[in-house]
Order: C-alpha cells, then sequence, then structure tokens
C-alpha cells in the first residue's frame, strides 16, 4: 500500500464476510472507496447490497446472531477491532435510509437537530439546522414551519429532512440505501442533485436499484451478486464496458 | 343476481342496527350508574364539602376536604414508585425481548395482574405497616404501586413494541447511544400512548377502596405526612354508606360524585398537559 492510496481510500474494505446465524450473506468482500467521492452499490435484491453498507457503520453490533468477520478500515483504522467504539464510528458515518424515517414525536427543527440534543453537543443548533436544511435543498420549503410536525410533510421532503438530520452530526461518510426508491420521480431527481452536491464534502456510498441512477450520480460503480463483489470500476467502464459477464447481464436487463 | 344484491344490503342493514342496539345496552349501565350518582350526590355538593373537614354524624355540614386532598396524595405517593417501575420494566421487556430472565419478569407481571387488589393490600400491610407499626399514606401508596406496576408494565411493553424499528436504527446512526435510544427516541414516541396508560391506571387506583382499608385507614383530619393515617374518598364514602345514618348515606353519595369528578379533572389536565402535539401531526 502506498503513501497515495492510503490518502485517498477513505474506506477499504478487507475479505469483509457477514453471516446471519449460519448464512453467510457477504462473502470475502474487498472493496476501497475513495475520498469525497460517490460509489454507487448495484445489483439484484438479496445480493447483500444493505448488508455490505451497514457493515460500514456496525449496525449489524445489534442484530442478534449476525457476525462480522473481516477488516474495514476507515482512514486506515479497523472499525471492527473491538477497541473502536461502534457509537463514536456513527457519527463519523452516517446513514440514510430506504424509507423516510423522521421522528414522529419531534417537529422539524428537532429532528435536524436530534443528534446534536441527543448527543448533548453544545453550540448554536439554529444555525446548524439552517446550514443542513440548505444543504439538503429543504430549507425554502420548511423555514415557515420548523415547529411543525415531519408528518406533514411529502414523501420526498421527509427524505430531505433525514438527509439534512444525518448532516447534522457531521459525518465523513455518508451511507445511502435506496434513498429513492420510496419516492416519485421530482423527488428522486432531487435527491440525486442533491447527491451531487453533498459530494464535495462528504464521501457517500449508494444502494441503488435503478440502473439510470447510478449511472447519472456516481463516479464508481460495485456490482454484488449473491453476495460475493463480481466488479467495481469507474461507473463508465461498469456501464459500457464490463469486464465480467455477469455484470454485462444484469447492466444490460438481461436479469436481475 | 338482483336479488342477492338486496339481500345484502338488507343484511347490511340488520347487522348495523344491531351493533347500534349492543351499544346502547352496553351504555346503558353506565350512564345510570352517572345519573344515579348526579341524582343523589348533587344536593349535597357545595364548595364547603368540597373544603372542609368532616363533621360528626347529626352535625349539619362538613365535607370530605381531607379526603380529596388524601386521595390525590397517595395516588402521587403511588405514582412516584409505580410510574417509574412500571414504564422502566416494560421498555426492559420489550427491548430485551425473549430472554429467560424478561420472560420470568413478563409471567410475573401477568400474574400479579390479576391478583385481587385486596390481596395486593395484605401485601402492603405486611410489608409496610407491621414494620412501621403504625397504618400510613406510604402503605396505601405503595399498595396502590403495586397495583399500577403489572398493567403498567405489559401495556408499556406493548406500546413501545409498536414503535418502528426503523426509528430505532435511524436514531443508532446518528451516533446516539443505544440507553439513550430507548429512552429519549423510542420511549418518547410511544409516549402519547403510554399517558394514556397512566391515566387509566391513575382512575383505577384512584378508585380502589378493598387495598386502603387496611393500609392507609382513614383520618378525621387533614394530613400530609407520609407516616400518618389518611383519609381517602373511596374509604370514606365506604364508611359513609355502611353507616346507619340517613345523612351520612347522602354525604356518601356526594363524595361518590366528588370522587367522579376528581378522576375526570385528572384525566383533563394530563391529557391538556401532554397536549403538546405539533401542528401538522397525523
Ligand atoms: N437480519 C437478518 N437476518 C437474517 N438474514 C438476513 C438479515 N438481513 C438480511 N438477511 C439476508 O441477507 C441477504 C442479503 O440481504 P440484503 O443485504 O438486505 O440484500 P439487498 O439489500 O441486496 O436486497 C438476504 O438473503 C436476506 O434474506
Ligand atoms: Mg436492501
Amino acid at each position: 500500500m502506498n503513501a497515495a492510496t492510503m490518502h485517498t481510500d477513505k474506506i477499504e474494505a478487507n475479505d469483509l464476510s457477514v453471516f446471519f446465524r449460519q448464512a453467510q450473506v457477504l462473502k470475502r468482500v474487498a472493496l476501497k472507496v475513495p475520498e469525497k467521492k460517490v460509489m454507487a452499490v448495484i445489483g439484484p435484491s438479496g445480493c447483500g447490497k444493505s448488508t455490505f453498507l451497514r457493515a460500514l457503520n456496525r449496525m449489524h453490533d445489534l442484530v442478534p446472531g449476525a457476525r462480522v468477520e473481516g477488516r474495514i478500515l476507515l482512514d486506515g483504522e479497523n472499525i471492527n477491532d473491538p477497541r473502536v467504539d461502534a457509537v463514536a464510528l456513527r457519527r463519523r458515518v452516517g446513514m440514510v435510509f430506504q424509507r423516510p424515517n423522521p421522528f414522529p414525536s419531534m417537529s422539524i427543527f428537532d429532528n435536524v437537530a436530534a443528534g446534536l440534543k441527543l448527543n448533548r453537543v453544545k453550540g448554536n443548533h439554529a444555525e446548524v439546522v439552517e446550514r443542513c436544511l440548505r444543504q439538503a435543498a429543504l430549507w425554502d420549503e420548511v423555514k415557515d414551519r420548523l415547529g411543525h410536525s415531519p408528518l406533514s410533510l411529502s414523501g420526498g421532503q421527509q427524505q430531505r429532512l433525514c438527509i439534512a438530520r444525518a448532516l447534522a452530526v457531521e459525518p465523513e461518510v455518508l451511507l445511502m440505501d435506496e434513498p429513492a426508491s420510496a419516492l416519485d420521480p421530482i423527488a428522486t431527481a432531487r435527491i440525486e442533485e442533491l447527491i451531487h452536491e453533498l459530494k464535495a464534502r462528504y464521501t457517500i456510498v449508494i444502494v441503488t436499484h435503478n440502473m439510470q441512477q447510478a449511472a447519472r450520480v456516481s463516479d464508481q460503480t460495485a456490482f454484488f451478486y449473491m453476495g460475493e463483489l463480481i466488479e467495481v470500476g469507474a461507473t463508465e467502464q461498469i456501464f459500457t464496458n464490463p469486464r465480467e459477464k455477469r455484470t454485462e447481464d444484469y447492466v444490460t436487463g438481461k436479469f436481475g | 343476481m338482483n336479488g342477492s344484491l338486496l339481500r345484502r344490503k338488507a343484511v347490511n342493514h340488520l347487522l348495523t342496527g344491531l351493533c347500534a342496539l349492543m351499544v346502547l345496552v352496553a351504555l346503558l349501565p353506565l350512564v345510570s350508574v352517572l345519573w344515579l350518582v348526579i341524582k343523589n350526590g348533587a344536593a349535597g355538593l357545595s364548595w364547603t364539602f368540597f373544603t372542609a373537614l368532616p363533621r360528626p354524624v347529626g352535625e349539619e355540614g362538613g365535607g370530605v376536604g381531607n379526603a380529596v386532598v388524601g386521595t390525590l396524595y397517595i395516588v402521587a405517593i403511588a405514582c412516584a414508585f409505580g410510574l417509574p417501575l412500571g414504564i422502566g420494566a416494560g421498555v426492559y421487556l420489550a427491548e430485551s425481548r425473549n430472554g429467560l430472565f424478561a420472560r420470568g419478569i413478563r409471567f410475573t407481571a401477568e400474574l400479579l395482574a390479576g391478583v385481587p387488589s385486596i390481596v395486593i393490600g395484605i401485601v402492603a400491610y405486611g410489608v409496610v405497616v407491621v414494620p412501621m407499626k403504625r397504618f400510613s399514606a406510604l402503605a396505601g401508596g405503595v399498595a396502590l404501586a403495586l397495583l399500577m406496576i403489572p398493567t403498567l408494565a405489559r401495556a408499556t411493553e406493548d406500546l413501545v413494541r409498536l414503535v418502528p424499528g426503523s426509528l430505532r436504527e435511524a436514531s443508532l446512526a446518528l451516533g446516539v447511544p443505544q440507553w439513550k435510544t430507548s429512552l429519549r427516541v423510542v420511549l418518547r414516541t410511544a409516549m402519547g400512548g403510554i399517558v394514556t396508560a397512566v391515566l387509566l391506571s391513575i382512575a383505577r387506583v384512584a378508585g380502589e377502596t378493598a387495598p386502603l382499608l387496611f393500609t392507609a385507614l382513614n383520618n378525621q383530619y387533614w394530613n400530609l405526612r407520609p407516616d400518618q393515617p389518611t383519609s381517602t374518598l373511596t374509604v370514606q364514602i365506604f364508611n359513609y354508606a355502611i353507616s346507619p345514618y340517613e345523612d351520612w348515606h347522602a354525604k356518601a353519595w356526594s363524595a361518590a360524585l366528588v370522587l367522579l369528578l376528581v378522576v375526570g379533572v385528572l384525566n383533563l389536565l394530563a391529557r391538556q398537559m401532554t397536549r403538546t402535539r405539533l401542528k401538522g401531526a397525523r
């Protein structure tokens, strides 16, 4: 490993396997995510995309029967080391889920500030909330009703709220698990625009079912199939000139 | 074709009518109880009745002021013990799912919920009254708390389990520790339902007599000391009702009406306090 790759790879998974009880769902995956780039993860349903993503912020810790093997380096440090505090790690590696999941008992404002308030971070929360809502391209739509329930927002707005909430804890990496799959095309386009803007500051790993979306938003694409990483490369290469037959079959829609 | 449609419509109307009838039948006893209490109790109701101490038999006037305060006081003691323990146990049960210990607690709670309240009173008598060598508000509060805990724990468990796992994940993904996620996100989301469960259990224990008879006993005077016998509306009603005196019977009705009012006001207050519902919430 030379100095240059150490510097530019934000995440490096080595020999990563995940088991749910007996079943091995992820098989010895090796993958590098460059810093401040967007990596798309594609593959048929059930191939382990979410499982891979959730390994990156140790969400599997909380699933009974789940076991993670191998190393995941974040800035060169193995996050699966038992000495690493998973709670602190999750502040560095934020996550946006498939279905918008704002906290229904909190106002729009409190949703964005939730990470700060719950972790007792001092400072000007109003400023942070405005900045994150602006970053999530939601500020103009909600600035006059910050005290309202998040459930008064549309699905697309709720998802952008969840993105703002994730940004407020100032993560370095943003994991997005099919963030637009429950949204209409217009809301989806907004989220994609947003990803383009966020890439200047964050390293993003996004799972998507939608091939066009992967092509539009990502710099690199990883194709998973039945728990294995089949191929990873520049997005353009994966879509126009894949090395593997299975990748080609999948991106051209022969199966999926 | 047309005939079967008509038949279906007829059956539909018939069943709807039957259901409405059932509702009326079910409401009848409830309404008649309310009516009876109001009819018999309203006459004796006055500001003095709410605020004054009871008078000996034969004397005019007097009231149940000390019993109103005593009921609130003992219910407050019961809440001080019962709410944290009941809700805490419920959260624990919901979070730890099916460990052996959790199953044991759940089984115990179910068993306890079915124990007659007078037996709970005997337990409080043995645990608090006997060692302290006196009847006391504390003993009454403990008895009522013991009644609250199992039902509250089970209700809380069910409500916490209804909170979608996606909210828990959202919180954890923000780097919020698990215990804080349980308390500040999951429990908070379930709070609306839990408040209702708490209100129901308060209303229930405020109306208990049997477990107070030999714990808090009764008192003809004001008392806010936890180690002294304390008057409560229910025990006062009981005493008035079993007495042979006409004017005490009237007082029993009025005190019953006061009890209904107190429980009603408690309900309204708590509802108002928790009505911080956000605008636009569905
Ligand atoms: N908590 C779990 N317990 C057991 N099996 C699971 C669990 N989560 C996922 N799996 C299994 O792991 C496989 C991969 O799931 P997932 O990563 O969610 O797929 P994808 O996101 O690519 O659709 C599936 O076969 C799924 O059934
Ligand atoms: Mg998935």
